[in-house]
Parts: structure tokens; sequence; C-alpha cells
């Protein structure tokens, strides 16, 4: 009898997809599948196409070649807006820079795509986003702007803004990059929280630790093609691949520190050389 | 401690516009003193009323104007933003063409061009002098506030555009609900400056015959005929125009101060 796994159809599967900018090829081939539930990372160096292999995902960005699949929609296939935009409404998005609209307060924020976009009305919208801004901790700032937040702030209120239109997946997009070490705690307890409910999670993250502990599946991509993927445990403690073992060494632990250079004129222990003349 | 206090403490009204309160009073003990006996300043009492009526006659003008071009502009603006060069074409041909002709050009190439009269049906509606010139003005102004517009759409990131279709948003939704309000405070400062502009435009109406305060003034002057009074007559146009202009600019930083969201 086969397991659950395998009879289910992944929630979202990209197949040899290919995508370049102009001349630039971003993604060349790449194969991924997420399962409904799931909470899937994608790692690797900058530039490698993790965000592009995303904005394919929302339909902000069309492959030139491949298959992708989100649940029953062909995105590779959709050629007008108005498809595009069916599909936008079951797949949540949060962004690097957070991308909060600045003219409106944290509640309208929540409001505005659920009542323009799938014409619920505003008492309702209000009750709802209210109790998502509870969850991320942000409801005392309900009435605040974007712009009198701090970066953490603002960011769990971009991930209850794309919960507010109730995704069936929601991908965020290196959503702590942007933010000081003491404040990305607070945006991953809140991913943490959505991930054990069961929430469909794909995020690009440079926080490997936090990717280790969250993650069922873990992508990792190198120049738009999938390197290695696997269970977290096996990425992160037993990878195959060489290259995937060498950025995580960069990434955890070894802090890479460059040899010191001899007689460095600019370090400051050097400076009893000179003589200086005031 | 007592010099920090009187330091951060703010200084009292009229302490902080001493200068002003000072040559204001100057003038008004001057006018006070002269006025009863100068036959340049009677004349200018006398004539007052009738200046009143023309300044009334540029105010219209250029608030007219200013609508006109404004709803023009926003037009021109959106089809300049379109993304058919079909519709791009002309939007940009109206901006270059009306930015870079002089004013005056427009103004007698309006009064000129449009009839004195235009009959609809059976019944002749008269096209007055005072229109013509209007929309003269307003063929300037609604290509610089196309450009404004087109500005303005421009500074906002293109970030704002990416979150809003992530949510599932339309082109006309974004453009609605969340590219234009964030547009008007910006475009805010510089509206308000093109319609100070085109107030001191106004000026040009009286070139084609329009009972503005300039021909009022002309009227004044050559019937008083003295010299020093045509100084003083358009000395307090001069004054008339600034006591209208100056305070938009104080309204504008005011409005921008409200709608300070970031």
């Amino acid at each position: 009898m086969p397991s659950i796994e395998t009879v289910a159809e992944p929630l979202v599967s990209l197949r040899d997809l290919h995508l370049s900018f102009a001349s630039n090829p971003v993604l060349k081939g790449i194969d991924l599948d997420v399962h409904r539930g799931q909470a899937v990372s994608i790692i690797g160096p900058s530039g490698s196409g993790k965000s592009t292999i995303l904005r394919c995902i929302t339909g902000l960005l069309q492959p030139q070649r491949g298959t992708l699949r989100v649940g029953t929609t062909e995105v590779h296939k959709l050629a007008q807006e108005a498809q595009r935009i069916e599909l936008r409404k079951r797949v949540g998005f949060v962004f690097q820079q957070y991308n909060l609209f600045p003219h409106l307060s944290v509640l309208e924020n929540l409001v505005i795509a659920p009542r323009k976009v799938l014409g619920r009305s505003r008492i309702e919208a209000e009750k709802e986003a209210r109790a998502l801004l509870a969850k991320v901790r942000m409801e005392h700032k309900a009435d605040a702007y974007p712009g009198q937040l701090s970066g953490g702030q603002q960011q769990r209120v971009a991930i209850a803004r794309a919960l507010a239109m109730r995704p069936e997946l929601i991908l965020f997009d290196e959503v702590t990059s942007a933010l000081d070490p003491e404040t990305v705690g607070e945006v991953l307890t809140v991913i943490r929280e959505l991930t054990e409910e069961g929430m469909t999670c794909v995020l690009v993250t440079h926080e490997m630790r936090f990717a280790e502990e969250i993650s069922d599946i873990v992508y990792f991509t190198e120049n738009g093609v999938i390197v290695e993927h696997g269970s977290a445990a096996q990425i992160f403690q037993h990878p195959t691949s060489e290259r995937t073992q060498e950025f995580l060494r960069h990434a955890l632990g070894d802090p890479g520190r460059r040899p010191a250079i001899a007689n460095d004129p600019y370090l400051l222990t050097n400076l009893g050389r000179y003589s200086l003349s005031v | 401690m007592a010099i920090e206090s009187s330091v951060t403490a703010p200084v009292a009204w009229p302490r902080r516009h001493l200068g002003k309160l000072l040559l204001f009073t100057c003038a008004a003990l001057w006018l006070l003193w002269f006025a009863p006996h100068s036959p340049v300043l009677k004349a200018l009492v006398q004539w007052s009323p009738a200046l009143a009526v023309g300044f009334g006659q540029n105010i219209l003008i250029s608030l007219v104007a200013i609508s006109l071009g404004s709803v023009l502009g926003l037009l021109v603006g959106a089809l300049a933003l379109s993304p058919l060069r079909l519709l791009r074409l002309p939007a940009r041909i109206w901006v270059q063409v009306f930015r870079n002709a002089p004013w005056l050009v427009l103004i007698y190439f309006t009064t000129y061009v449009f009839p004195f009269e235009i009959h609809i049906g059976s019944a002749y509606v008269s096209f007055p002098d005072w229109l013509k010139v209007t929309i003269g003005l307003a063929l300037p102004a609604s290509a610089n506030f196309a450009e404004i517009f087109r500005g303005a759409i421009g500074s906002i990131p293109s970030t704002q555009w990416e979150a809003a279709r992530s949510l599932a948003f339309t082109r006309g939704q974004i453009f609605r609900s969340i590219i234009l309000p964030q547009c008007f405070k910006r475009m805010l400062p510089p509206w308000m400056n093109l319609y100070a502009v085109i107030t001191m435009g106004t000026a040009l109406a009286s070139l084609v015959g329009v009972h503005d305060v300039i021909d009022t003034a002309q009227i004044a002057s050559n019937t008083v005929n003295m010299t020093s009074f045509t100084v003083v007559i358009y000395l307090s146009l001069m004054m008339l125009f600034f006591a209208y202009c100056y305070p938009i600019s104080l309204i504008t930083q005011r409005l921008e101060r409200r709608y300070a969201f970031y």
C-alpha cells in the first residue's frame, strides 16, 4: 500500500523551469515539489535564482520553458492577467522590504485587499484583520501607519496582510534579510507558528538554523539549478554535494576569517611604526 | 539654566516679527500722514474698487484655468502612462507642444481661433474673451500638470505595484487604491506652484482686451496722467499679486505637513 506522501499530488510542482532576463539565464531547469502542509526552504548563495522561483510561482514572472502547476492551475500556460489574479488570490507573498502601503493604516493595509479583491464586507474584513493582528502580536498598532513601525513590526504586518487573503500557500522572500538580529526572532516566531498550524510555506532564507528547524524539505540552489534537495536533517547533517557542504560550512558556524595582512598600514596597532607629527 | 530656557523657549509673536511689524507701522504712519494731502493716493483710493473688480476677473480666470488644466492634464498624463504606444504618442506631443510654447502666443492663438459666439441649434451662445484666455492658459497648465502627474506616478516605487499585484489587485485597482492616493501628497507642492504661476500669467489677459486688473491699471494711469500715480498703481498691483500668491505657498506647506504619512 502506497504511503500518503506518494498518493497526494503536490500542491506546487515545477518541472524543468527555465527563465532568463534578456540574455542572462537565471533559472536553468528547476524541479521542485511542495506538498500541502509542508514547509519548504530554498537556500543558496545570492543570485542563484531563489527569489525568481517564488516570483514565478505567484505569476509575477513568466517562465520561458518548463511547467509550473499550483493546485490545478497550469501557471506556465496563463496568458491573461485575469487568470493570474485568480492564482494570486490563493498564493500569499511576503517581501524582503515589507512593501506595506504607506498611506494606509495597519488595519487598512489588511482590510483593503479582502474588500476590493474578494469583495468581503468591511465589518467582516476588519474583524478578521484584528484577529490576524492579534496572531502576529500587532493588535496594539492597528491604527498606526507603517512609517511609525520598526522593521520587524512592519514585516509581521506584511505577513498578516498576506494571511488576510486566506491563501492556500504563502511564499516568504528573504523576509528577515532587512531586519536587525534582534527583530529577526519576532518574525521567525510568527512563521514558525504558521508552519506548526499546517500552513503550506515556501521560504527563501539565509537563516540556516531556522530553515533546519522548521523545514520539512530543503532545496539548495546555485546558478539557477537545484544542486541538492532532501529533508532538513539530510541536507544540514549529511549533505552529499560538495558545494552544499562548502556553502553550509560558511553559512553555519565557521565565520570564514580572513588571514591578517602582514604589516597592514591601516591597522591601528601598526600605526606605532609611523612617526606622527601633529 | 536661565540662558538655556531663554534660548529654547519660542519667542513671542511680536518679538519674532519685530522687523516686519516695524516696517508695517512705518508704512501705516506714512500713509496716514500723507494720504489726505497726496493727490496720488487720493486717486488710488478712488480707483481701488475698479482695481478690485479687475483682480476678481484675474482670479476667476486663474481658477477656471487651473481646474480645466488639471482635468485635462490628468487625462493627458494618464494617456502618457498607457502601455500602448499609440495612446502615449499624442500625449507626448501635447505635452511637448504646449509646454514649449510661449503663453502669450497660446493666448493670441485661442483668442483668434475660437469664434466670438457659438450657435447651438437656433440659440447663440457668446464666447467671451476671458474664457478664450482661460483656455489659452489651461493648455500650458494641462501640459505642465500632465508632467507633474506622470512624475508623481513614476516616483512611487515599483515595489508598491509588485506588492499590490501579489495581493491579486487588478491594474485599475492598484492605480486607484494604492498609487493615486500616494501621489496626491507628491503632486501638491508642484501643483500649487503651477497655480501661482498661472495666476501671474493671467496678467497677459489684458493684451487681448480682457478687462482685468492690468487693463484697469492702464486705464487709470492714462486717466490720472501722473507719473507718480503710474508708479504707485503698478506697485500696488505687485503687492496685490503677492498678497494672493504668498498665502497659497503657506497653505501648501501646511497641507504637506498634514498629509505627511512617512
